[in-house]
């Protein structure tokens, strides 16, 4: 995608020189002001930030979580990708996690997280995010800020119009960017037009547990479905996604699926669809997708391949789907706190398009279409717009809103955050950003209740702004204060992988809620020591289980004799500590997975195949104690035909 | 007469709260627990302030030699002190009601007061030498062993009131409800035996001018 940016932003080079002057004039420069910046990015030590910001790792596979105003970065939570930092993904426990219909894939591109929501406002339960590549949803514990949950979206290309849910966190949406056959086969690629599909997969949350379940699939024309949001409040029921490459070209995209003067937003009423479903309808297709739960008391994920999924044919269910003429393929999906505007932003163009959703309602009740799509009513562009706003900015990409009737859209292009009025549609302001800004955020910016204070801009362009590092920066992400009638820049700071998207929220919602320990006495897991006593090493043929508990600072066992050369070893260590942010480490010479990072009172596994006969060491990887460096053992290492008996010990006992 | 009684029987009624309250705290924080470690001592065993309290007590403890905190088999004041506080409360009760009939007189009131002075002052020394054992009488196997600038092996004992610096650890010791329901009630019955003593003074007098008489 970055690309055809690229080629824009050099065919506009000069545009951009001028606009660049122009915006060097702003007030960044007073020294006075910068001191006050400091001032309100300050967080003492000891005290503690404002917000939690969830910044999406783009490619890293990963979600970081940071504060604000601080911009500290607090954690990486690992989602599609293995983390040797925690063992995720390289445990025997976490590998299903990453289990899809295509086996083990330990890696994705995490684009959108979104909090759950109750009556379209945060409640700081789950936060989801979507594997774009190998199309995937997973559901993040804001309580243990771990991975509960990972569902593949099958007939899915490109899950890009995801992850977003809808006010009461009924559903999680996942649509295809990329049109595909559906079902998958072997058919010549030129033969796109007509024949591709686009999937909108529609997951439903179960509003106790968060349990995901792909309740049904819209196959929508061939189109790009580029980025989606919900209806909220007026519109609830609704859901709204951009698309581009109306064209259904298949060659050489930047030029021939830009093409049309106007894409489309496609408008979805999931409500209609869901009680057609509820009802009988649509159709069952064989399919293969995984889907992977993590238990918080086995420890354990497990993963299970589902075989059948729910489609549905928009032109079946009456009144439920249609199009919105877009110009200039839409990238930007936004609906506003109140639900009575969509915004389009054409990410080729100057000006945003602002939708009304109570004149689409009555456009649907009037008939007034301007031809169809596939069947799909396309409403007519005059009778469906609600404004224009006209920015002169360039390449406008997303818009989050605070709740005093503001809204803000980046311009990727202009490297820009303007700021304007809803139902005026005027411009208020506008700040340069460093540079080639993505998306933004606003705390609760995606729900009925943004708290407008601060916006962060996520920019893909780090040159000249910090030190530099060879070839590759970090992207950066900078927060503006956005209390007063003017924006200001108070901040800046990296940001790891690419900070695709955000999510925010007060730190009150989730701070006290946050888990310290896992009990020891609720761990299930079927290899868990919950007594140093019950410490062991049983063989079984060549399979060989550690019963391996920790405590600061030793490990029991931590002498073991009778393993051989050709022996698969399991190493099942329990954490024996109920104390908070008293992980315990494991790692053994030789071992081709990671260590482990194991929490008070959970239980993890490596596997460990012994290669070489020696008396080979294992320690703790975590710093835990005065006595840390004492944390070690000894596994002793036979030939393959020995006859040594299994032993072992602690304190030679 | 009758209110001193009546006094007499809540004052010592109030010693019922140890069973249900507990009697001191000793909290241990430091640097790296922000949220101290705190051990509620009741009349019959230890708590933790917190679920996991004792286990991370005695996981520190260790470093130092000490030994791991008692259970309540472990020690015979957890099984006597509840049979003497209970005791002692019946008692209180019963020397009121007596007292309400006028079958006993307010000196029986001072008399247990001076009792339960006693035995309190004999807990809280059995409570200190406990406390001067937990502390001192450390593993040789230790695996720290500090001295003090004088050269002899540093005491981790927990002060008995109040606080003090061990290490890299702030103790506190301070009684808590059961031992303020405890001091009440015993100021109760010392007041008991006041009020009561004024109120007879008058009708012993003339009882004793009677006998005299007869």
């Amino acid at each position: 995608m970055k690309k055809i940016y690229y080629v824009i932003g050099g065919l506009l080079g000069a545009t951009l020189l001028y606009m660049g002057c122009n915006q060097a004039a702003g007030p960044n420069t007073s020294g006075a002001l910068a001191s006050s910046a400091a001032e309100k990015v300050y967080v003492a030590p000891g005290e503690q930030d404002e917000f939690y910001a969830f910044l999406s790792g783009g490619y890293s596979g990963n979600l970081t979580v940071y504060g604000l105003p601080s911009g500290r970065m607090f954690k990486e939570i690992p989602v599609f990708s293995q983390f040797p930092t925690s063992g995720y993904g390289y445990s025997e426990e976490t590998k299903p996690m990453l289990n899809t219909s295509f086996g083990f894939v330990p890696w994705d591109d995490l684009h959108h997280p979104d909090i759950s929501q109750t009556n379209g406002e945060l409640d700081g339960r789950w936060v989801f995010v979507n594997g774009n590549n190998t199309p995937r949803i997973a559901r993040i514990s804001l309580e243990t800020f771990e991975t509960e949950e990972i569902i593949e979206i099958p007939n899915s290309g490109g899950n890009h119009s995801s992850a977003f849910i809808t006010e009461n966190t009924e559903y999680v949406i996942a649509g295809t960017r990329f049109a595909v056959p559906v079902p998958q086969r072997d058919m010549p690629i030129n033969e796109y037009k007509g024949n591709f599909k686009g999937a909108l997969s529609f997951i439903s949350v179960d509003p106790e547990t968060g349990r995901l379940d792909l309740k049904f699939q819209v196959l929508m024309p061939g189109f790009n479905y580029d980025l989606s949001h919900p209806g909220r409040g007026k519109s609830h029921g609704w859901h709204f996604f951009s698309t581009y490459n109306t064209e259904e070209a298949n060659t050489l995209m930047e030029v021939n699926s830009s093409q049309n003067d106007k894409d489309f937003i496609a408008a979805i009423n999931w409500k209609k669809i869901e009680e057609y479903v509820n009802n009988g309808g649509g159709e069952k297709m064989a399919t293969n997708y995984a889907h992977n739960i993590y238990s918080h008391e086995t420890h354990t994920g497990t993963s299970t391949m589902k075989k059948e999924v729910v489609t549905v044919d928009p032109t079946k269910v009456p009144d439920a789907v249609f199009f919105l003429p877009t110009p200039k393929s839409p990238h930007g999906c936004d609906v506003d706190p109140s639900g009575e505007y969509i915004i389009g932003s054409g990410k080729l163009s100057a000006d945003l398009t602002v939708h009304s959703f109570t004149k689409m309602l009555a456009a649907i009740e009037g008939k007034k279409f301007d031809g169809e799509a596939y069947g799909i009513p396309i409403l007519s562009f005059d009778d469906v717009m609600a404004g224009i706003v006209k920015s002169g900015g360039l390449g406008p990409l997303h818009t989050e809103f605070d709740a005093r009737g503001n809204a803000y859209t980046t311009f990727f292009i202009s490297s820009e955050v303007v700021k304007w009025r809803l139902e005026t549609w005027d411009v208020v302001d506008r700040k340069p950003t460093f540079y080639s800004v993505g998306h933004l955020m606003i705390p609760g910016g995606n729900s009925r209740k943004p708290f407008g204070k601060y916006v962060v801009a996520m920019n893909k362009i780090t040159k000249d702004r910090y030190l530099p590092t060879g070839p590759e920066m970090e992207h950066s992400a900078q927060i503006y204060d956005i209390s007063g009638e003017k924006m200001e820049l108070i901040y800046d700071f990296p940001t790891h992988g690419e900070p695709h998207y955000a999510a925010g929220c007060p730190a009150e919602l989730l701070a006290s809620k946050s888990k310290k320990i896992y009990r020891l006495d609720e761990n299930k897991h079927p290899y868990a020591v919950t007594n140093p006593s019950e410490a062991r090493v049983e063989r079984n043929g060549n399979e060989v289980h550690v019963y391996m508990s920790t405590i600061r600072s030793h490990f029991t066992p931590d002498n073991i004799e009778g393993i051989k050369v050709g022996d698969k070893v399991y190493f099942h260590i329990t954490n024996h500590e109920q104390d908070f942010d008293v992980p315990h480490g494991f790692s053994i010479i030789g071992q081709n997975t990671s260590e482990l990072l194991i929490m008070p009172g959970q239980t993890k596994t490596s596997v460990w195949e012994p290669k070489q006969v020696g008396v080979w060491p294992f320690y703790c990887t975590d710093f835990c104690s005065a006595l840390h460096q004492e944390m070690q053992g000894y596994v002793r290492v036979s030939p393959a035909n020995s006859n040594i008996d299994l032993s072992w010990s602690l304190g030679g006992e | 007469m009758k209110k001193a009684s009546v006094l007499m029987m809540i004052g010592s009624a109030l010693l019922l709260g140890l069973f249900v309250f507990p009697l001191w705290n000793i909290e241990l924080g430091a640097p790296q627990y922000p949220e101290p470690l705190g051990l509620n001592i009741h009349i019959d065993g230890l708590q933790g302030q917190s679920e996991f309290d004792i286990q991370n007590i005695d996981g520190l403890n260790h470093y130092i030699g000490m030994k791991t905190l008692p259970k309540p088999e472990d020690m015979w004041e957890f099984t006597v002190f509840p049979i003497v506080i209970g005791g002692m409360a019946a008692i209180g009760i019963l020397i009121g009601l007596l007292g309400f009939v006028d079958k006993l007189g307010p000196s029986w009131f001072f008399g247990w007061f001076v009792v339960m002075t006693i035995l309190g002052i004999l807990g809280m020394y059995d409570f200190n030498a406990w406390m001067v054992d937990y502390g001192t009488n450390l593993d040789p196997n230790a695996i720290m062993k500090l001295q003090n600038p004088d050269g002899t092996p540093m005491s981790y004992k927990p002060p008995l009131l109040g606080h003090k610096k061990m290490l890299n650890f702030d103790a506190y010791s301070y009684p808590r409800l059961g031992a303020y329901l405890m001091f009440i009630g015993m100021c109760l019955t010392l007041f008991a035996g006041y009020i009561g003593g004024k109120t007879s003074t008058k009708t012993t007098k003339s009882l004793t001018k009677k006998m005299a008489t007869t």
